[in-house]
């Protein structure tokens, strides 16, 4: 009897089973005891639980605000929208603008040319080693200091202004005229990938390519602008009215720090994602292209960039959930973004920190589901597919 | 019989000269290469100026200046010198500050010891002694108790708190780090189970929340009684955060592993502890080596991030000491200094990481 138990304890199987029961049973129990402690602890400090908070009126005002309505009666919800969008719309400026940058090192890396390679390596040597927050911090202090004040605005053309403040544009009215040109940027578009694709058609089928750059330029660039200026938007223009300028949109200097400091410091690791790409190749396939007779640029276009896109692509998406990630430092500096917003202000007010910490972390899991998602379809297809 | 006169050796011609050839291949190779080195030297004539002319030629580095006669056109490096213990001690008692010198005096010892017995067979009981008994005398040097005055954590800061920091997150992280990897490589359904929801949860929001969610949230687990030390739930707060990244490191290292290692240690009859510690773990950690360091780089950049709850790592010393009415709007300065000695440490690192990859690296070339 006592070996068979004995035997039974010694059997993988069985012990598999024991262990996760245990696992689970520790688990729970400190769950149990963690929730149990959280309901005394609530009760005694007489904490509020539950989702009512949402309804409630937020009572501040926000700096940066784009498209929802939004006033100090708006309710704890629609704060937490405002944080959704303002950390997307940071997120989105940060993503285009660390591309460019990162595009431009990163092809300057490879440069042939003795000077910009240098440049580029110490660029990103420099930036990749500073903790971005303290980038955010430094820069914004710079802007705070050196730009002028309200009254002394650096001024474009009476339009756009620049002061330590932010960054004031014209706004675009909505209204039929803008819809007609939004329209027409559509039709445009879908005009231009009509075309594309027929050439491209005609291209597999025939050898003959047709170039369909004037095309593009016709139709997703002239096709908007001709229908602006014949349709006439009308727009919002900022004027200094007392300490502050009041109409167009805004963009507070906090939103201009975190922006800049996120683009060039996410640059850094998506130019070296582009230099590893490109390394990747190997080197046999561009003395390949070269035997074939493509000339370097079209070897560069059809060869090499293809496979080296590969290589890089998977690791600069994932530059842009850290960029996403790490916008949420605007709490530093009080952009007003989802984090500052709600894990900040709303958290000081209602105190319910369980259900907001919980909240904000949820909008953040959605996001990087999402940019998996993506990777995991991007990889899906540029597989290489087995013979 | 002919005589042939040695004929003189020529210069080498003008194209042949290493510097020009030099010149000519890198800066002046086509009509797109000169252009692009002129753009170069004009961004450099447009950056450098300006960032020399602010550090070190309009700067005053007289170390007894103050604010007022500092002046504005160039960085004054006084404000630096007379913080200086601010950023590297924090709020420490003057007094007790041998007892910080002590703890990294320690750590520079053990770590030249550890290099002058590399041949030695106790190497290896050596390194996991220091990484046990080490954080017990740091803690008792920092904190004090048993005769040493206790200075409370709130007192803690600068370069010290921000090692403090990071150190523990890399000690802690670790272990625990390697257990949510084997639970992840697990045949175990709940146990992979667990671990996967772990991993990716953390991974999937920024730092900032778990540090937050650490600091209001963690509170409330525990009975009323017991009182959380702020910089302990930061401690909390990094290393579940590090602990899940590790981890990914780590099973990246343990996918690495040919399946025959597991089937040879398995016939060989061990048991699946034996197999773990034997076989299995060893081959894993030594892949993983070099994107264990890239981690902790990456941890050491995230300490910064402490200041957002309220603790005064030496980032945070720039706000403490410019707020300081003597000092006012010195900010520039402050972050300039602290981004120099930050970026020396993780500039090493990231070197000594390079190092660490290539020596590591049996692939052949």
């Amino acid at each position: 009897m006592f070996t068979k138990l004995k035997s039974l304890l010694y059997n993988n199987e069985i012990r598999a089973i024991l262990f996760q029961v245990l696992a689970v049973v520790v688990i729970a129990y400190f769950a149990y005891q963690a929730f149990d402690n959280m309901m005394l602890n609530i009760e005694q400090r007489g904490i509020r639980s539950g989702f009512g908070f949402l309804s409630d009126e937020a009572g501040f005002a926000v700096n940066d605000n784009f498209f929802l309505e939004y006033s100090p009666a708006s309710t704890n919800l629609q704060a937490f929208y405002v944080g959704i969008v303002n950390t997307l719309i940071v997120a989105i400026t940060g993503i285009f603008s660390a591309s460019i940058i990162g595009l431009i090192i990163g092809i300057s890396r490879l440069s042939s040319n003795y000077l910009i390679r240098k440049i580029a390596t110490v660029y990103i040597e420099i930036f990749r080693n500073i903790p971005i927050l303290l980038q955010i911090l430094f820069w914004y202090s710079i802007a705070l200091n050196t730009f002028p004040s309200a009254r002394n605005s650096i001024n474009f053309f009476d339009s756009i202004f620049l002061n330590s403040r932010g960054l004031y544009l014209p706004k675009l009215i909505a209204g039929t005229e803008l819809y007609l040109v939004l329209a027409s940027f559509v039709i445009g578009l879908v005009g231009y990938i009509f075309i594309k694709k027929r050439s491209d058609k005609k291209h597999d089928e025939t050898g003959v390519k047709t170039n369909t750059i004037p095309h593009f330029l016709a139709l997703v660039l002239l096709l908007p602008i001709v229908a602006y200026f014949t349709f006439g938007v009308q727009l919002e223009y900022p004027a200094l009215k007392g300490f502050n300028f009041r109409g167009g949109v805004d963009l507070s200097i906090e939103f201009f720090a975190l922006a800049f400091s996120l683009s060039i410091y996410t640059a850094t690791y998506i130019a070296e994602a582009i230099r590893s790409g490109v390394e990747s190749v190997d080197k046999g396939q561009k003395e390949a292209a070269a035997a074939l007779g493509l000339k370097s640029s079209w070897a560069m276009r059809l060869v090499i960039l293809p496979q080296a896109l590969r290589v890089a692509i998977p690791p600069i998406i994932n530059q842009y959930l850290n960029l996403t990630k790490n916008s949420s430092l605007a709490a530093a500096v009080g952009y007003t973004e989802l984090v500052t917003i709600f894990s900040g202000t709303v958290l000081n007010v209602v105190g319910q920190a369980i259900e907001i910490v919980m909240l904000t972390m949820l909008v953040y899991l959605t996001i990087s589901l999402v940019i998996s998602l993506v990777l995991n379809i991007f990889n899906k297809k540029m597989q290489i597919k087995g013979r | 019989m002919a005589i042939y006169p040695l004929k003189e050796t020529k210069s080498p011609p003008q194209s042949q000269i290493k510097a020009v050839v030099w010149l000519k291949e890198n800066l002046f190779s086509s009509a797109l290469n000169i252009a692009l080195t002129f753009v170069a030297l004009y961004l450099i004539y447009l950056l450098l100026p300006p960032i020399l002319n602010w550090t070190i030629f309009n700067a005053n580095f007289d170390l007894a200046a103050d604010n007022q006669s500092c002046g504005r056109e160039g960085a004054c490096w006084a404000f630096i010198n007379s913080n200086l213990k601010m950023f590297i001690y924090g709020f420490y008692p003057q007094e007790e500050l041998w007892r910080v010198n002590t703890m990294f005096g320690i750590i520079v010892a053990l770590v030249v010891f550890g290099s002058l017995i590399k041949e030695s067979q106790y190497r290896a009981h050596y390194i996991i002694g220091s990484f046990l008994i080490y954080p017990v005398i740091a803690f008792f040097l920092l904190h004090g108790g048993l005769g040493l005055e206790v200075v409370e954590t709130d007192k803690w800061g600068g370069l010290t708190l921000t090692v403090v920091v990071a150190a523990v997150g890399i000690v802690a992280s670790f272990p625990l780090g390697i257990l949510f990897a084997l639970g992840r490589q697990s045949e175990m359904r709940i146990v992979k189970f667990i671990s996967v929801i772990y991993i990716e949860f953390v991974r999937g929001v920024p730092l900032i929340t778990i540090l937050f969610m650490a600091s209001v949230v963690l509170p409330l687990f525990f009975s009323a009684g017991m009182d959380f030390d702020k910089l302990l739930r930061a401690l909390i707060g990094i290393t579940l955060f590090q602990t899940a990244y590790i981890a990914e490191v780590i099973r990246g290292g343990l996918q690495a592993i040919p399946k025959g290692q597991y089937e040879a240690a398995d016939a060989s009859g061990l048991s699946f502890m034996q197999k773990t510690v034997l076989i299995i773990l060893p081959q894993a950690l030594k892949i993983s080596i070099p994107n264990i360091v890239g981690s902790f780089i990456a941890l050491f950049k995230d300490t910064t991030l402490v200041l957002i709850i309220g603790l005064f790592d030496m980032l945070a010393i720039v706000g403490a000491a410019t707020s300081n009415s003597s000092w006012l709007g010195r900010e520039a300065e402050g972050y300039v200094f602290v981004a120099m000695v930050i970026w020396v440490i993780l500039y090493s690192m990231s070197r000594y990481s390079k190092k660490l990859e290539t020596r590591f690296s049996t692939e052949h070339k």
